[in-house]
C-alpha cells in the first residue's frame, strides 16, 4: 500500500518580476496513514505552503506529488477542488466560518459542494457537531459560539465529507491554552479513534508535543523530521508511537 | 438542482444581509424597467389612436375627387373644377370588379332650423352606399333609402351634434325641420363617430339623398345636374386598395375622353396613405423613448456590476473558503451570477409594477391613450434578465477564478 502522502523534490517558486522567490526547494517526505504531523518552522520557511500544496489548494512548480499513490501535481482548477472536496478537510487559524449562517448550515458547506448530491446532508451534519461536542448548537451563529466553539465548528465542517486528511493552520493561534487543549484533545481522538491523518502547522512547542512526528522546516527546505518520542496525551498515559514518518534520504 | 437551490439560498442570504445596498441597486433597474413599460405604453396608446382614427374614416377607402381647374394656364386648387358625375359613381361600381360600392356626394353648407332653435351645418347629398363606406351605423331610427334618392324625397339623417344643438333632448326621430325653408322629415339619427384625425367634428352634419340635396338645397353646380363634389369609393378589402385605385383610374380616364399625354382631371385619395404617415411618425417617437428608457436599464445594469465587484472583493475570505472546502469555478460562477440575477429580477418586477402605476397615472391625468402590452412586459422582464446576466458575468467570473490560497489570506 502507498503512503498517503508521497512528496518527490517538491518545488514552489513565485515570479516577482525581477526576482524569483524559492517559497520551497527541494522537498522529499512521505507521511504514512495515520500519521500526526505538526509542522514547525519561522515565518516564510515555507511550511504554509508545503501544507497548501499538500491539500491541493496549489499547484508545485517542479517534483512529484502523489496523494494516495495518485498523481495530483498537473490537475486543473476543478480536479484539484474535487480532491479537496472529497479527501481533505481544512482547519484554520481564524475559523473561516460563514458569518450570519448556522453551525449546521456551516458544516453543510462542502456536502453542498460534493460531485453528487448528498441525501442525508443534514443528518451528517449533525453528526459531525455531535462529534466534536457541539449537539443542541445547530442553530447557532458564530457570533454566539465562544473562539473554541467556532473552532470545533471548522473541525466539524473538515469531518463531514470524511476526509483522509485534516490539514490544520495554526488550529489553536486564536485561543487561550485551555481551550487549546480541549481543541488538541479532539484531533489527539480524531487520530487515534478514527485513524485520520493530521497534518498541523504550528508555533508552539506545546502544541507540537501532542503529535507524533514534527517536520522542521527553513528557507524552504526540511531541516529536521523526528518522531516524538512521548507524545503528550491530554488525561491519559502517555505512551510511545512508532514514527509513521519517514525521511527519504 | 440541488446546487442551483443553494445558490439561489446563498445569494438571497447576501442580498438580504445588506438590504440598503441591494434596493439601491435595484433601484436603477426598476427606473429603467418602469421607464421602457411606460414609454412602451404611451407610445403604443398615441399609435392605436390614430389606427382608431383610420378606422373611424371608414375602412378600404378611396376618395375620389375633381382634379383642378386649368383655365389660360392657371391651375386653380384641387377639387375646384366639375369633372365627375353621379354616373361615374354608378359605372365605377358596375364596372370595376375591385370596387365593392361607390357613393357620390355633394355637399354644402345651410342654416338648419328646428322649432325656435337654428344650427349651421354641412348637408351631404349622397346614397346610401355611404354609409356603408364611411362605416356609419344609424343609431336611431332609420337611414334613407334607395327609393328616397331615386323619388327625392325630403328626409334626413342628422350627425349627433346637429340633434344636441338642435332637439336637446327631444327625441328628433319623425320630427320636422327647415332646411333653406323646406321642410324634411328627421328619419335617424347617426352614432356618434367623434373627431376626425384631422380634428374635424364628424357629427356635424346632415346625410340626405344626393337627388334631394341637389334640388332643393344645394344646388346644382352646373348645367349639368349629374355634378358631384367626391365621389367616395369602397375597396373589395384592405389589400386591393392598390387595384381598385388602378382600377377607378382607368375606367375615370376612358369615360372623360383623356388622351395618354393629358393629366388625370381627378385625383385619386386613399386615406390610408395620409395616417400612415401620421402612424410611422407616432412609431418612431415611441421607438425613440423606449431607446432612452433603454439607456436608463443599462446604467442600472452598470449599477448592479459594480456592486456586484464590491461583493466580491468583499467577500474574497468567503469565496477562498468555499473554494477550499472543494467549491469549482462553476460553483462560484453559479452562486455570484444567481445573486445578479436575483437582483435585476427583482428590480424588473419592481420596476414592472412601477411602469404599470406610472402609465395609468399618465393615461389619467393628461388624458393619454396607454396600452400595456404582454409584449412589453415580458421584454422588460427578459431585458432585465440579461442586465443581469450581462453585467453580473465579469465580478462573477473575477470571483470564480480567484487563487484560493490568495482569496483565503485576503484581509
Amino acid at each position: 500500500m502507498p503512503s498517503l502522502i508521497d512528496v518527490q523534490h517538491l518545488g514552489k517558486s513565485y515570479n516577482l518580476g525581477e526576482t524569483t522567490v524559492h517559497a520551497l526547494r527541494d522537498v522529499s517526505l512521505q507521511i504514512e496513514r495515520g500519521s500526526f504531523v505538526a509542522v514547525m518552522g519561522p515565518s516564510g520557511s515555507g511550511k504554509s505552503t508545503f501544507v497548501n500544496l499538500l491539500g491541493c489548494l496549489d499547484r508545485p512548480t517542479s517534483g512529484r506529488y502523489l496523494l494516495d499513490g495518485f498523481p495530483v501535481e498537473d490537475l486543473d482548477r476543478d480536479q484539484l477542488a474535487e480532491i479537496r472536496n472529497r479527501k481533505v478537510g481544512f482547519i484554520f487559524q481564524n475559523f473561516s466560518l460563514l458569518a450570519r449562517t448556522s453551525a449546521l448550515e456551516n458544516v453543510e458547506l462542502p456536502l453542498l459542494y460534493a460531485d453528487h448530491d448528498v441525501p442525508d446532508a443534514e443528518e451528517r451534519a449533525r453528526n459531525a457537531l455531535a462529534s466534536v461536542g457541539l449537539a443542541g448548537r445547530e442553530l447557532s451563529q458564530p457570533s454566539q459560539l465562544s473562539g473554541g466553539q467556532q473552532q470545533r465548528v471548522a473541525i466539524a465542517r473538515a469531518l463531514v465529507n470524511n476526509p483522509e486528511i485534516l490539514l490544520a493552520d495554526e488550529p489553536t493561534g486564536q485561543l487561550d491554552s485551555r481551550t487549546s487543549d480541549e481543541i488538541m484533545k479532539i484531533f489527539q481522538e480524531l487520530n487515534r479513534v478514527r485513524g485520520i491523518t493530521i497534518i498541523l502547522i504550528t508555533h508552539s512547542d506545546e502544541i507540537a508535543a501532542y503529535a507524533n512526528h514534527i517536520i522542521r522546516f527553513r528557507d524552504g527546505q526540511v531541516v529536521s523530521n523526528e518522531p516524538v518520542v512521548h507524545p503528550a496525551y491530554a488525561g491519559a498515559q502517555m505512551r510511545f508511537v512508532p514514527s509513521a514518518v519517514k525521511v527519504l534520504q | 438542482m440541488k446546487r442551483l437551490l443553494s445558490a439561489v439560498r446563498i445569494a438571497l442570504r447576501a442580498l438580504k444581509v445588506n438590504k440598503v445596498r441591494s434596493s439601491l441597486t435595484m433601484l436603477g433597474i426598476v427606473i429603467g424597467v418602469a421607464a421602457v413599460i411606460a414609454t412602451v405604453a404611451v407610445g403604443s396608446g398615441a399609435t392605436q389612436r390614430v389606427q382608431q382614427q383610420i378606422a373611424s374614416i371608414g375602412s378600404n377607402l378611396v376618395m375620389i375627387i375633381p382634379g383642378s381647374l386649368t383655365s389660360s394656364g392657371l391651375h386653380m386648387g384641387t377639387g375646384n373644377a366639375i369633372t365627375l358625375s353621379e354616373t361615374d359613381a354608378r359605372e365605377l361600381m358596375a364596372q370595376c370588379p375591385e370596387i365593392s360600392v361607390a357613393a357620390p356626394v355633394v355637399r354644402g353648407g345651410a342654416q338648419v332650423v328646428y322649432g325656435d332653435s337654428n344650427w349651421g351645418t354641412i348637408i351631404m347629398g349622397t346614397t346610401p352606399a355611404y354609409l356603408t363606406i364611411r362605416d356609419l351605423f344609424v343609431s336611431k331610427g332609420a337611414g334613407f333609402s334607395d327609393r328616397d334618392v331615386d323619388s327625392a324625397n325630403k328626409v334626413a339623417v342628422l350627425g349627433q351634434t346637429v340633434v344636441d344643438n338642435l332637439f336637446g333632448s327631444v327625441d328628433p326621430i319623425g320630427k320636422s325641420i327647415r332646411i333653406k325653408h323646406v321642410p324634411f322629415t328627421v328619419v335617424g339619427v347617426l352614432e356618434r363617430k367623434g373627431q376626425s384625425p384631422t380634428g374635424q367634428d364628424q357629427d356635424d352634419n346632415i346625410l340626405m339623398p344626393i337627388s334631394t340635396a341637389k334640388r332643393k338645397v344645394i344646388g346644382s353646380r352646373s348645367a349639368n345636374g349629374d355634378a358631384v363634389n367626391s365621389i367616395l369609393v369602397q375597396a373589395t378589402n384592405m389589400s386591393q386598395i392598390e387595384t381598385a385605385q388602378d382600377e377607378a383610374r382607368a375606367l375615370l380616364r376612358q369615360r372623360h375622353h383623356l388622351q395618354p399625354a393629358e393629366d388625370d382631371d381627378f385625383s385619386i385619395r386613399n386615406m390610408q396613405e395620409v395616417f400612415a404617415a401620421q402612424e410611422t411618425s407616432s412609431r418612431v417617437m415611441s421607438l425613440m423613448l423606449a431607446a432612452v428608457a433603454s439607456v436608463s436599464l443599462i446604467v442600472g445594469g452598470i449599477g448592479i456590476m459594480n456592486i456586484m465587484l464590491v461583493s466580491v472583493r468583499e467577500r474574497t475570505r468567503e469565496i477562498g473558503l468555499r473554494q477550499a472546502v472543494g467549491a469549482k469555478t462553476r460553483d462560484i460562477l453559479t452562486q455570484f451570477l444567481v445573486e445578479a440575477i436575483t437582483l435585476s429580477i427583482a428590480g424588473g418586477a419592481v420596476g414592472i409594477v412601477v411602469g404599470i402605476t406610472a402609465s395609468a397615472i399618465v393615461s389619467r391625468l393628461a388624458n393619454w391613450q396607454t396600452v400595456i402590452g404582454v409584449g412589453s412586459v415580458l421584454l422588460a422582464v427578459l431585458f432585465s434578465a440579461l442586465v443581469g446576466v450581462a453585467f453580473g458575468y465579469y465580478p462573477a467570473r473575477k470571483a470564480a477564478y480567484l487563487d484560493p490560497i490568495e482569496a483565503l489570506r485576503y484581509e
